[in-house]
């Protein structure tokens, strides 16, 4: 992250004002690249599949500025917006969404498992809790090479009912790993809500269960999110170990393309919107109604070029279908 | 020429790639101060200490999921499944995210990390174990799959595996641990994807893995007295396969016969079978490629039913002697 200069005021005591407004616009991006995805499935225009995150932007957005260039990423299947603020190339983003040559994955990968190893993105995931045992292996890793880099590991509240959530937290909490559990609880395992999937209330509660540092933020608070993420980051590179942070959001948008939304009522979601993330953080910024448009226009052109891009990009080989399976 | 045991050439390999390469380090169940169920990594813990020899909880999956994380980001981790039966616990790490990751990534990322795997019946172990899973493995594209047979493989082997830059499962047999031969002290690597011509003969190719190797040597000394020379070739590596040596072998002695101690239905010996049946020998074949396995059955308790659930070298020297007569 560019170091901030002196004179930027921070808001909420968090997040200097320059790089604060700079967040918002990467939200926006977020949302308009998003939007922009479900209007190319609508016109069927992708091939394959992808996850939504609109609504939870907040949670990419005061998540990754909270860490260092050199830190790691475990994604998930909704994590457009995650790699966005990492840094991700829109046009190459676009271009593995459209399966092209040009893509961050060759398009051998599609949405589902965008990954930049170069920039420390080890991958979004296709499996519910997939990336949890390898955020063991990257923390040991860490350990092992004695750097003072952190691991964020994002997974949704479905993928803490996994077996493999047990095993890894516990491993990471006995050897005390760099690594940010950061749970996005955005209330639905696809269709199950979640007082259905947990009796507890909290899925920070199963942070004592592993001996380690656990507390539940309000995940539509960008502030709220980069607060969490740093101290937990402080800790881990101090050497005290994992954090588990459980961020309150929600998906307005299906879990997926298919999802015709039969588990929950229009009015649920109209009330969510009211905290919408983008709106709030906003308003926070003192950002008026003009800038907001100038902002959405900015972003509307820049998915305009990337949807260009890509479109334009070539298809892969027919003859480089085996290549990548082995080193 | 120095002899030691298949399990200390295993221990040897793996202490001679810490010392040479610090990437390297080992992680799996009671690996540290026990010396691992089957003493493999005893000693190793006293010299390089807790945190390249790492004792884990009993979970498999956050082994395997350890070995991928770190893999992928500048490690060489060697993972210990305590039996290869518990590798069923590890499945979606090594298939769905190991084998997977550099394809699904573009090419773009490496995953230079070995599973080792102790399996096998014959130890009163039962049905959970005693497993041959090998061939599932061979199943998955991103994987290779090696198993060695004698001490002298055991260690170039694995030294080879831990240099490769692709995830490896490396099979050993419970019953070979204690089985002796020659052995360098200095590191050798024997490459993955070779296979070895164990005993020339001309009268029937016999392709055995594992602990059927030395089963088939010991079936050919007995034919020999009969004036029947077995010609024995051990893949050592089963995936990518060294198709071309068993192939040349067929077509000098028209005859085949693959072994292995996996069950038979769904087993490596369809797919050996499937090699020659596609290649130039089949038209040298003079009677139907054979497959002897294990009966398609749970690994028994009983000593007995043990013993009878697998090929035994009675089992290969009358397979061999029917088809070299012609029976079939």
């Amino acid at each position: 992250m560019p170091k901030a200069k002196k004179k930027d005021q921070l808001i909420s005591g968090e997040i200097e004002k320059s790089k604060a407004e700079d967040l918002l616009y990467k939200m926006v991006l977020t949302r308009t690249f998003e939007e922009n995805a479900e209007e190319m499935f609508a016109l069927g225009k992708v091939h394959g599949t992808g996850h939504l995150s609109i609504g939870q932007e907040a949670i990419a957005a005061g998540a990754g500025p909270a860490l260092n260039r050199d830190d790691y990423l475990l994604n998930t299947h909704r994590g457009h917006g995650h790699f966005i603020v990492w840094g991700g190339d829109l046009n190459r983003m676009m271009a593995e969404f459209l399966g092209k040559e040009t893509g961050y994955c060759r398009g051998r990968g599609g949405s589902m498992h965008i990954a930049d190893v170069e920039s420390n993105n080890l991958g979004a995931q296709g499996i519910v809790a997939g990336n949890l045992p390898i955020s063991v292996g990257v923390g040991l890793s860490i350990k092992l090479r004695k750097t003072d880099q952190v691991l964020l590991a994002l997974f949704g509240d479905g993928a803490a009912n996994e077996g493999a959530f047990h095993e890894s937290l516990n491993m990471a909490g006995i050897w005390n790993l760099p690594v940010i559990y950061l749970c996005e609880n955005n209330q639905y395992a696809m269709s199950l809500a979640f007082s259905r999937e947990f009796r507890i209330e909290q899925i920070s509660d199963r942070a004592r269960a592993y001996g380690i540092k656990g507390l539940t933020i309000d995940g539509m608070d960008v502030i709220a999110v980069h607060k969490a993420v740093r101290e937990a980051a402080e800790r881990a590179r101090k050497g005290n170990g994992p954090t588990l942070i459980e961020a309150i959001t929600y998906r307005y948008k299906g879990h997926s393309k298919s999802d015709r939304q039969l588990y929950r009522t229009r009015e649920e979601v109209k009330q969510w919107m009211k905290k919408d993330p983008i709106k709030r953080f906003a308003k926070l910024l003192d950002v008026d109604d003009k800038t907001m448009k100038e902002m959405e226009k900015k972003a509307k052109e820049k998915i305009q070029e990337a949807v260009a891009f890509a479109e334009e990009s070539p298809e892969p080989e027919i003859s480089s279908i085996m290549e990548g399976i082995y080193a | 020429m120095r002899e030691i045991s298949y399990m200390e050439a295993l221990r040897e390999a793996l202490q001679q790639a810490m010392e040479k390469d610090e990437r390297v380090f080992l992680i799996g169940e009671d690996i540290g101060v026990y010396g691992g169920a089957f003493g493999v990594s005893a000693g190793l813990l006293e010299e390089f200490g807790p945190n390249r020899i790492i004792d884990t909880p009993i979970s498999e999956a956050g082994i395997a999921g350890a070995c991928v994380g770190a893999a992928v980001t500048g490690m060489r981790p060697v993972g210990e499944i305590m039996f290869s039966d518990f590798v069923v616990l590890a499945m979606s790490q090594i298939v769905m995210q190991g084998a997977k990751m550099r394809f699904m990534f573009g090419g773009k990322a490496q995953l230079p990390f070995v599973i080792r795997l102790p399996g096998g019946s014959g130890t009163g172990a039962a049905a959970q174990h005693s497993e041959s899973l090998e061939n599932w493995f061979v199943h998955v594209p991103g994987l290779k799959v090696v198993m060695p047979s004698s001490p002298y493989d055991a260690k170039g082997l694995l030294l080879a595996a831990i240099e490769e830059n692709n995830p490896v499962m490396f099979f050993e047999h419970k019953l070979l641990y204690k089985t002796k031969g020659y052995v360098p002290e200095e590191m050798y690597t024997i490459p993955i994807g070779k296979s070895k011509v164990v005993r020339e003969g001309k009268d029937l190719s016999v392709i055995a893995t594992s602990v059927m190797v030395p089963r088939s040597i010991e079936a050919a000394k007995i034919l020999s007295e009969e004036g029947i020379e077995l010609e024995i070739i051990d893949p050592r590596t089963l995936k990518p396969l060294d198709e071309e040596p068993i192939i040349e072998s067929v077509i000098k002695t028209g005859k085949a016969l693959v072994v292995h101690e996996a069950v038979k239905t769904g087993g490596f010996g369809g797919e050996i079978s499937a090699v020659i049946m596609e290649s130039s020998a089949f038209a040298y074949l003079d009677a139907p490629v054979r497959r002897l396995a294990g009966l398609d059955m749970p690994i028994p308790y009983n000593r007995t039913l043990e013993y009878h659930a697998v090929p035994q070298v009675e089992n290969i020297v009358e397979e061999a002697r029917k088809l070299v007569k012609g029976v079939y």
